[in-house]
């Protein structure tokens, strides 16, 4: 019997600072058995357990992109014990990934339509997630066009910063790279909230049109309103959850939203999947 | 061989026998109360016993278990490389358990062994475990089993069911299980399949008269789950809570719990202990933001699980077997049976 609570193990290859304020770094993780890698087979959207032994583990967002071989990327904040623990670890040392959990955005679905991706702060790693693998030669042109609203509080707490500026470039996806406020006078992109960001720039809803959300509860909770003004139908609008987590497997039964466990039945909901749940998240 | 009789004056010899191919458990007085414990040595289940303070889920669920180990120093091969803990699997029996808690493991187990995922502790454990229930002559006032789909001489999830007739025991035998158990202990007098049915059938309607406390459930499926979520009810219902968990660890059919890691010295070890959805470190993100963090919903949450939730998701009834330890154990007295009732006869005012 397979034991899902067995981590692989894994080594820390990289670790890069992702913010100004130092609060969230990126750690690449490449596999101590390469046969790992391959049972680690994942989709943009879904999550892992990030397993430190003798401290605990962490349910993360997989950051890197499943047309990105080799290796592993999550970017974490640090907030409690177990991340706290891990920002202060080192490249080399052992630790230990449980996954790939939960489902993912659905990319069978969104194929021919218009995606348009909407994130805030640092909920932006399956996010980008996504955007690395639509944006993959081999997939561009499973999709329409990819508009994208990211937003953080100053422009050195946007998380992927080169990448960003990179895809702000290209032709093929339409970037509106916000934040709240910043006193660079050179500041190239927009300034204010997403959700006004949203109403502004993101393309008015039509039947092959879907918005995917990641973001602070707030943020989620002040977007979905711009999002229904410009049309878009609860079943249009698909959102990723966050809870507290301890199996990821659906078993330890705390991260229920009603009947749905955001761990195995989620993260990946629709507004319409929501709307019929308590909002226990 | 369908049944058998044991009389009682072999009883302590067959269940020596089976001491040498089964760990075994059973009812013993404890100082408060009876408790479902290993039975070392020559201690003999106490088979009279009126009812355990908790339920047989323990023997296969325990509080705190083990689950995963490595070391921490890095001058060992594969450090910081966790496994399983070696786990003692050898074949065990629990003896007079209450028909309603081997119904409450088959609940769990639903839980446990999913198409998606088995947790290899539980399997492992209930694969390894003989379930000899005792048919309830006597139903406490706390039970309402015969209500939720179980009851005093319910069959489901035990191995061997038997009776008790003052001077002996009449055992069904319902499983190649109980039929290894029942071999292992030489019980091997057989009885008239036909009478003995008879008999376990006329018990099982004296018990059932007994039973005076009912609840009612077939209106909850009418409801949707937001419907009976917000429902003006429940302020009410939680009013008196103390938020003790008490009616979750008491429970045979709750399964939740946490993972910690404890280290000593240079050695690691990853367990999990029973949790409850009474507590607000339950739900409580590392950030501070807690989805449940008012009593009412983490007394909501209980409810709305084990008599929605579940219902709604597996189709399989609702998730309490009637027990009344809960109802017996809240020092409040908060009552299942009538939250019960309030949700199944809750109409939405337009």
């Amino acid at each position: 019997m397979e034991n899902p609570y067995i981590p692989y193990p894994v080594r820390i290859d990289d670790i890069e600072i992702a913010t100004e304020d130092k609060s969230l770094k990126t750690f690449k993780f490449v596999f101590l058995n390469k046969e790992d890698e391959e049972k680690f087979s994942y989709q943009a959207g879904q999550f892992a357990e990030l397993s430190i032994p003798g401290i605990g583990e962490i349910p993360i967002g997989i950051a890197s992109s499943p047309v990105e071989k080799g290796f592993v990327k999550f970017t974490v904040f640090r907030t409690g014990v177990v991340t706290s623990h891990l920002h202060n670890m080192k490249i080399g040392d052992i630790m230990g990934i449980r996954g790939p959990l939960g489902n993912w955005y659905p990319w069978d679905k969104l194929e021919n339509k218009n995606v348009v991706i909407i994130g805030g702060g640092f909920a932006f790693t399956t996010l980008r997630s996504s955007i690395i693998y639509m944006l993959d030669p081999a997939n561009r042109n499973k999709f329409k066009n990819i508009d994208v609203v990211y937003g953080a509080r100053s422009p050195g707490m946007l998380l992927y910063r080169e990448e960003l500026y990179e895809w702000e470039k290209r032709s093929d996806i339409n970037m509106h790279i916000t934040v709240d406020s910043t006193d660079d006078p050179n500041w190239k992109y927009h300034t204010g909230f997403v959700p006004q960001i949203v109403e502004q720039n993101a393309p008015k809803a039509d039947k092959d049109t879907y918005a995917i959300i990641c973001g602070p509860p707030i943020m989620i909770k002040f977007t979905q309103p711009s999002l229904t003004q410009l049309g878009y139908k609860e079943d249009q609008i698909i959102m990723s959850l966050e809870n507290k987590m301890k199996c990821g497997i659906g078993m330890c039964g705390r991260c229920n939203i009603g009947k749905e466990l955001v761990c195995k039945d989620g993260p990946v909901f629709t507004l319409e999947q929501i709307n019929q749940t308590p909002k226990e998240y | 061989m369908k049944f058998i009789t044991i009389d009682k004056k072999d009883w302590a010899n067959g269940i020596g026998k089976s001491r040498k191919t089964y760990k075994l458990f059973g009812p013993v007085k404890d100082k408060n109360g009876f408790l479902i414990k290993s039975l070392e040595k020559d201690i003999m289940p106490e088979m009279d016993y009126p009812d355990s303070v908790m339920s047989a889920k323990s023997i296969i669920f325990p509080q705190t278990e083990k689950m995963l180990c490595t070391t921490l120093d890095e001058s060992q091969e594969e450090h910081h490389i966790m496994k399983r803990v070696e786990m003692d699997n050898s074949p065990r029996a629990i003896l007079g358990i209450r028909p309603y808690d081997a119904k409450a493991i088959q609940i769990v187990n639903l839980n446990f062994d999913t198409d998606d995922f088995r947790d290899p502790y539980w399997c492992d454990a209930l694969n390894a475990t003989t379930l000899i229930g005792l048919g309830i002559n006597k139903p406490g006032p706390f039970d309402f089993s015969t209500s939720t789909g179980t009851g005093p001489f319910c069959e489901e999830g035990l191995d061997i069911l038997m009776a008790d007739l003052d001077d002996k025991y009449l055992a069904k035998i319902l499983t190649d299980k109980g039929k290894a158990f029942m071999d292992v202990c030489e019980f091997e007098i057989k009885a008239d399949e036909k009478e003995s049915q008879a008999l376990f059938d006329i018990l099982r309607k004296e018990a059932e008269k007994n039973i005076k406390s009912h609840i009612d459930t077939d209106k909850l499926s009418e409801k949707t789950i937001l419907e009976l979520h917000d429902a003006p009810f429940w302020d009410d219902v939680a009013f008196s809570c103390i938020n003790c968990g008490t009616c979750t660890f008491v429970c045979p059919t709750c399964w939740c719990f946490d993972i910690q890691d404890e280290t000593k010295q240079k050695s690691s070890i990853r367990f999990r202990n029973w949790d409850t959805c009474m507590s607000s470190l339950f739900t409580r993100h590392a950030t501070g933001h807690n989805p449940r963090a008012t009593k009412t919903q983490r007394v909501r949450q209980r409810f709305m699980h084990k008599l929605k939730y579940f219902f709604d998701k597996y189709d399989q009834g609702i998730m309490c077997v009637g027990c009344g330890r809960c109802v017996k154990s809240c020092p409040v007295n908060i009552d299942i049976r009538e939250v019960c009732n309030i949700m199944n006869t809750y109409k939405k005012q337009d």
